[in-house]
């Protein structure tokens, strides 16, 4: 994946160029919004990695300006204003995700990840499959090996986004997020606990199992075979 | 205190009590010298007016005693008048000047003038053993065949008089402004002492000093007023620093501790380099949860202080605190079945509040965290908003737990306090500090009580105007809510 990171802070900068390309990817590193614009309007970039605060040209009034030349890259904020004011006003300038730090680098790809399926694959689908285990957003129901799975309505809202993430890490704040939309971190282990009840119904009865703990990181939902 | 009051003289000056007094002084100065002028026309010039009259009837008198009797005749009256009286003065003379009779021996230096105007001049007269120079007044008239005849009046007793009054009414002039000025100076100083009290207790409480106060004294003036105020309001600004100053303390307190930990474990690894690459992997991981157990630590910190600087006050929007109930309820009911607590929710109709939803959400979370935390097994906890009929609505948790104290009810709301029986269950001590302030940034009361057994807590909300709750709900919530209603819950 080519991934464009622009972050003035050389040491945070330099952490993530690292970590990056450790996992894999390809990263250009600009130091401020109007370089960060130059490049986001030459490269080809899959996702941008955009901080808050910049000198000379800030992130949001980068994207703003990305956005108004018709470059379409996903967007992903970084700031140190954690607020969910700040967080409304980075989606409107045209940011695609906002991470507030300090965050977990493992939360940054699993989002990275996220962003950039998405951008993928927008056509409109009404059923989804993950190995043998079929959901159906129309009727919503859920079967697995053609055995049907009965689910909650909150479970069903929560398997249809690990099954539209499906292959990808997914993190608790994510989670939260998504599917109940609630912007902090529960200091009790909420998302486990629905995660061991969700998994209890999709792979208790069957061989394989679907759901997988990623250790340190969140969940994933895939098919081994 | 640094001995008294001690104002240099030039100091005075400068002061706005002084400017004060003296410009006191001096309009008082104005209209005594206003009515002293008065007397003093009134007295001194009318007897200078009144020898003039005097004078001016006896020119007509004996101008028509000539007339009548001539030259001789004239000259007889002059001398008998001359013999008789001494206050009269008189000189008749010949068309040459030369004196025919009178008691005036010369004519006075500038007799041309006295033509027109009654003249002041001096004249010599035969006292006791010497002959004396005395003031007198006088007016020349010509008379038919140029005889010449000039009438006066002596003037040392009027003058003497005169003196007399103007002496006296100059010094009751300088006595009144001297009087004046000391009591300005007296009075300003008085003001000025104790304003200069006022600013050195201030001074004194800005190097550091809280517990000085500007002393009262007692007799209720507008001096003593502003004293009582200004005291108050140092009442009230100790009281708000020892508050931020506990809440450093305790922040600094609890930040301390997990960064001890946190540096604990780091030197742990550092130092054990003959551990597993698990043990160390291990310890870098509860490294990485202490920190980010600060950092959930500093983000509730700086969220409480938004709330209560208001931050968010302009975000407000309608808010339906059923779904806030059913959502919350919703997100911990598994982890209420892992701890055998039953989680019960009571929103049979939309409660419509003003608020950020996110914070109330925030708020609510906490309140429903806190409770599960203390219920034991086969507890109960149940959620509710409500708007009854005539009442404000409210948003409640009531548990089965151990409950608050009634003593420690308004304590548990401030910032990092963790009661006794929590010592051991995780916690930062922010929850309900958190729940207050979103309370107070909605103007929405937290009440916490008995639920005998437990604790139930309570925010009460501000009444809407109906209107507003009417129309809210469709346009504030779209299909977010497609979930039905209360959740079952064992």
């Amino acid at each position: 994946m080519r991934i464009l990171v622009v972050e003035d802070d050389r040491e945070a900068a330099s952490y993530l160029t690292r970590g990056l390309k450790e996992s894999g990817h390809i990263v250009d590193h600009a130091p401020d919004g109007q370089d960060g614009l130059h490049l986001a309007m030459g490269g080809n970039y899959d996702v941008a990695v955009v901080d808050r605060m910049m000198p000379r040209m800030d992130g949001l009034t980068m994207v703003r300006r990305m956005r108004d030349e018709g470059n379409r890259t996903p967007v992903l904020f970084l700031s140190a204003l954690g607020e969910v004011d700040d967080k409304v006003k980075g989606l409107r300038a045209g940011g695609d995700d906002y991470l507030a730090k300090p965050f977990a680098f493992t939360e940054l790809l699993a989002r990275i990840d996220a962003l950039v399926r998405r951008n993928g694959q927008e056509t409109v689908t009404t059923k989804l499959q993950v190995g043998d285990l079929e959901l159906d957003l129309l009727s919503r129901t859920a079967t697995r090996n053609g055995a049907k799975i009965d689910l909650q309505p909150r479970e069903f809202l929560l398997l249809e986004y690990l099954m539209k993430h499906a292959g990808q890490v997914v993190t608790r704040t994510m989670l939260l997020e998504n599917v109940w939309e609630y912007h902090f971190d529960p200091q009790t282990n909420v998302i486990d606990v629905h995660m061991s009840r969700l998994r209890a119904k999709l792979d208790k009865n069957f061989g394989e199992p679907l759901l997988h703990t990623i250790r340190g990181a969140g969940y994933s939902l895939r098919a081994v075979s | 205190m640094r001995g008294t009051a001690y104002v240099p003289f030039l100091e005075l000056f400068r002061t706005a009590t002084f400017r004060l007094a003296f410009t006191y002084v001096c309009l008082f100065a104005a209209s005594v010298i206003l009515l002293l002028g008065f007397i003093y026309w009134r007295t001194a010039g009318f007897m200078l007016r009144q020898s003039d009259e005097t004078i001016r009837a006896e020119v007509v008198g004996l101008a028509e005693q000539y007339k009548r009797r001539g030259i001789e005749g004239l000259r007889q009256i002059v001398l008998e008048r001359s013999l008789r009286t001494t206050t009269s003065l008189y000189l008749l003379a010949a068309a040459d000047g030369t004196p025919i009779a009178g008691n005036v021996g010369a004519w006075p230096a500038d007799v041309a003038r006295a033509m027109q105007n009654v003249i002041n001049f001096t004249y010599k007269r035969q006292a006791e053993d010497a002959k004396e120079t005395r003031p007198g007044r006088a007016v020349l008239i010509v008379l038919p065949n140029n005889y010449q005849l000039l009438v006066g009046r002596d003037m040392k007793q009027v003058n003497e008089a005169e003196g007399t009054i103007r002496n006296t009414l100059l010094y009751a002039l300088g006595l009144t402004a001297l009087f004046g000025v000391i009591g300005g100076a007296y009075i300003s100083r008085n003001v000025m002492r104790r304003l200069e009290l006022i600013n050195r207790t201030s001074q004194e409480i800005m190097s550091g000093d809280l517990t000085r106060r500007i002393p009262v004294r007692g007799n209720r003036d507008e001096l003593d007023h502003l004293a009582g105020n200004l005291n108050a309001m140092l009442d009230q600004i100790e009281r708000l620093m020892m508050g931020m100053r506990e809440v450093a303390d305790n922040i600094a307190h609890d930040l301390r501790t997990p960064l001890n930990r946190l540096r604990n474990k780091l030197e742990g690894v550092l130092i054990g380099g003959t551990a597993s690459r698990e043990e160390t992997i291990g310890a870098l991981e509860g490294a990485i949860g202490e920190a980010d157990g600060l950092i959930a630590t500093f983000n509730s910190l700086l969220l409480i202080a938004e709330a209560e600087t208001g931050a968010h006050r302009d975000t407000l929007e309608t808010v339906d605190l059923r779904d806030v109930a059913r959502d919350i309820t919703d997100l911990y009911e598994p982890v209420a079945e892992e701890r055998g607590v039953k989680l019960k929710i009571s929103a049979p109709a939309s409660v419509i509040v003003r608020g950020n939803r996110s914070l109330l959400a925030r708020a609510a979370a906490n309140l429903v965290e806190n409770a599960l935390k203390f219920t034991p097994e086969g507890g109960e906890v149940s959620v509710t908003a409500a708007s009854p009929r005539d009442e404000a609505p409210y948003f409640s948790v009531c548990d089965t737990g151990p409950g608050i104290p009634e003593e420690d009810r308004e304590r548990v709301l401030d910032r990092f306090v963790r009661l006794e029986r929590s010592r051991n269950t995780p916690g930062s001590g922010l929850g309900l500090s958190l729940v207050a302030a979103v309370a107070r940034m909605h103007d929405a009361k937290i009440k916490l009580d008995d639920n005998r057994p437990g604790l139930a807590a309570k925010l009460i909300f501000p009444r809407l105007i109906e209107t507003s709750a009417v129309a809210a709900p469709a346009i504030t919530q779209p299909q977010r809510h497609a979930l039905p209603g209360p959740v079952a819950i064992q």
